[in-house]
């Protein structure tokens, strides 16, 4: 799923300070199990920022609405008859909910109230670790379904670095080394023969590094 | 293995010699002086000088520049490069800057990550990986040709080397992780600073057992402890650093004011050691901010004079 991470309250308070008719926008899909941006977190933002208006003695009104999604015209399509109420959103889902709702309703300011962080597991309440970095072209398949590109530090392609010390990486002693993970899956499906395969240069046109990127899938468009 | 390229260190290494390499680091400013101060004090004990490229991510004059400095000194540079930060268009092209300055050795690296350095809030690159980088400048270098397929107009006569490190994990990989970069085209190896010779021993047991020793030169990296506060930190603060306690212990058991005496005196006792391992091949002494010293190891150890070769 898309992980996030809650904004501090005082950055959305300084986004909101001229507005007075506000709607809280949460997402019920990837940020409500990252416990950033669902429902709860929706009302948990709205207290703070009435809260926050009474205790300036501003005349504020904070709405709180949460959709199945916000990357779906379906579901954003919900807010339509509403959405002119208000002079602000504030869109608890990940980056692509914000802008998503933001190109649907062009006149109305659509904020971010987390932070996206990355495509992550839940591995228990409260720790979220990345495993996806969406280059486009999975190697999974010769690195023991394990991701140098996600998970080691210098996204390497053949191996440890020389700072891998007793499994962490050299960048933190509280990150596992991925190269290290790699090592021990591979030896315990015995195919630790295929770590001396040089990998090769990898194309990353597929990555970020090609620009705005889409899938096309006209087998399946109406 | 015979020379394939106009490099001064690979001619000594074919003839047999065991070759000595040391290593500057840039200035932190402009002034080129302090490079060419180092390499004159090291000059004629070493056979090649490497320049470290931004090491520990603290950015410093480029490494490119200062070995044309040396190059203009009528010395032997070895340009580190790491993949850390340019991509494939620059790495290519810097090689193709220091190959017009007739530079013929370089070495591949990945770099420590930005987060040790002056710059932790940067952006890395790793478009490409230490290995990677080898198979680039084999292929520049034997096909002439650029990654992107099309004819370089004068192909280059680079030596080709690349780091080890026999300490860091998982152990088990440290030798099959030098035949890969075998397989990927390296000529020549540093490695890390040895300071658990036991551990060497044993990786370069596994070296010769699949006779990468013979595909490739090995040098034996080793600094000097200038100080029992270095060694303290050198073993809990550097990532894939074996130092051993019985090495501070040392350090700590001479008088005050002894233990930089001791700490050369213990490199050269490692490299008197290290001479007898079959397939060493050299030692790579980096004499951390401590240049002066080299020459007193290089003597101390007997590998002086250096060889001459045409």
């Amino acid at each position: 799923m898309i992980v996030a991470d809650k904004k501090p309250v005082e950055e959305i308070i300084e986004y909101l300070k001229n507005h007075t008719n506000i709607l809280i926008l949460g997402c019920n899909e990837c940020v409500t199990v990252c416990e950033a941006g669902g429902q709860k977190e929706v009302q948990v933002l709205a207290s703070a920022l009435r809260m926050n208006a009474q205790k300036d003695g501003k005349d504020v009104n904070v709405d709180e609405l949460t959709l199945e999604r916000q990357c779906d015209h379906e579901y954003l399509e919900e807010i339509r008859d509403m959405i002119d109420q208000y002079d602000a959103v504030v869109s608890l889902a990940c980056g692509v909910g914000v802008q998503f709702t933001a190109e649907k309703y062009p006149s109305t300011m659509i904020y971010p109230g987390v932070n996206t962080c990355f495509l992550g597991a839940t591995e228990k309440r409260g720790l979220w670790t990345e495993r996806c970095q969406g280059c486009g072209q999975c190697i999974l398949a010769t690195t023991g379904s394990i991701c140098p590109v996600a998970r080691c530090a210098k996204r390497l392609f053949n191996g440890p670095c020389g700072g891998s010390t007793a499994g962490k990486c050299e960048i933190n002693p509280e990150t596992e080394c991925a190269w290290q993970l790699i090592v021990d899956r591979m030896k315990a499906l015995d195919k630790l023969d295929q770590y001396e395969n040089l990998c090769p240069i990898k194309d990353w046109s597929t990555d970020r590094a090609g620009g705005p990127r889409k899938v096309v899938r006209e087998d399946v468009q109406q | 293995m015979s020379a394939k390229t106009p490099s001064k260190l690979e001619k000594i290494l074919s003839e047999g010699h065991l070759a000595v390499t040391s290593e500057c680091g840039p200035p932190r400013g402009s002034n080129p002086q302090p490079i060419i101060d180092k390499a004159e004090m090291i000059k004629d004990h070493v056979d090649a000088i490497n320049i470290t490229d931004n090491q520990t991510s603290m950015t410093r004059m480029s490494s490119l520049a200062a070995c044309i400095r040396l190059k203009l000194m009528g010395l032997e540079p070895v340009l580190q490069m790491v993949t850390r930060d340019r991509n494939r268009i620059a790495l290519q092209s810097d090689i193709l800057g220091a190959a017009s300055f007739d530079i013929n050795n370089i070495l591949c690296l990945s770099g420590d990550h930005q987060s040790f350095g002056d710059n932790p809030k940067g952006q890395n690159v790793h478009d490409i990986d230490s290995m990677q980088l080898i198979q680039t400048v084999r292929l520049m270098r034997d096909e002439g040709k650029f990654l992107g397929g099309d004819d370089l107009d004068r192909p280059l006569e680079m030596f080709v080397g690349a780091a080890a490190n026999p300490f860091a994990d998982p152990f088990e990989i440290r030798v099959p992780r030098l035949a890969k970069k075998v397989a990927a085209g390296v000529e020549f190896i540093q490695t890390q600073c040895i300071y658990n010779l036991d551990k060497f021993e044993e990786w370069m047991k596994g070296v010769r057992e699949r006779g990468l020793h013979e595909k490739c030169y090995i040098l034996a990296g080793l600094t000097p402890m200038k100080s029992v506060g270095m060694a303290r930190y050198m073993q809990k603060r550097v990532p894939g650093m074996d130092v051993p306690d019985e090495v501070i212990k040392r350090l700590q058991g001479v008088e005050k004011g002894k233990a930089a005496a001791e700490g050369i005196k213990m490199c050269v006792e490692s490299i008197q050691r290290l001479k007898e391992v079959e397939g060493v091949a050299g030692f790579h002494i980096m004499a951390i901010e401590w240049e002066q010293k080299v020459p007193e190891i290089v003597e101390a150890a007997g590998l002086y004079p250096r060889p001459s070769v045409n």
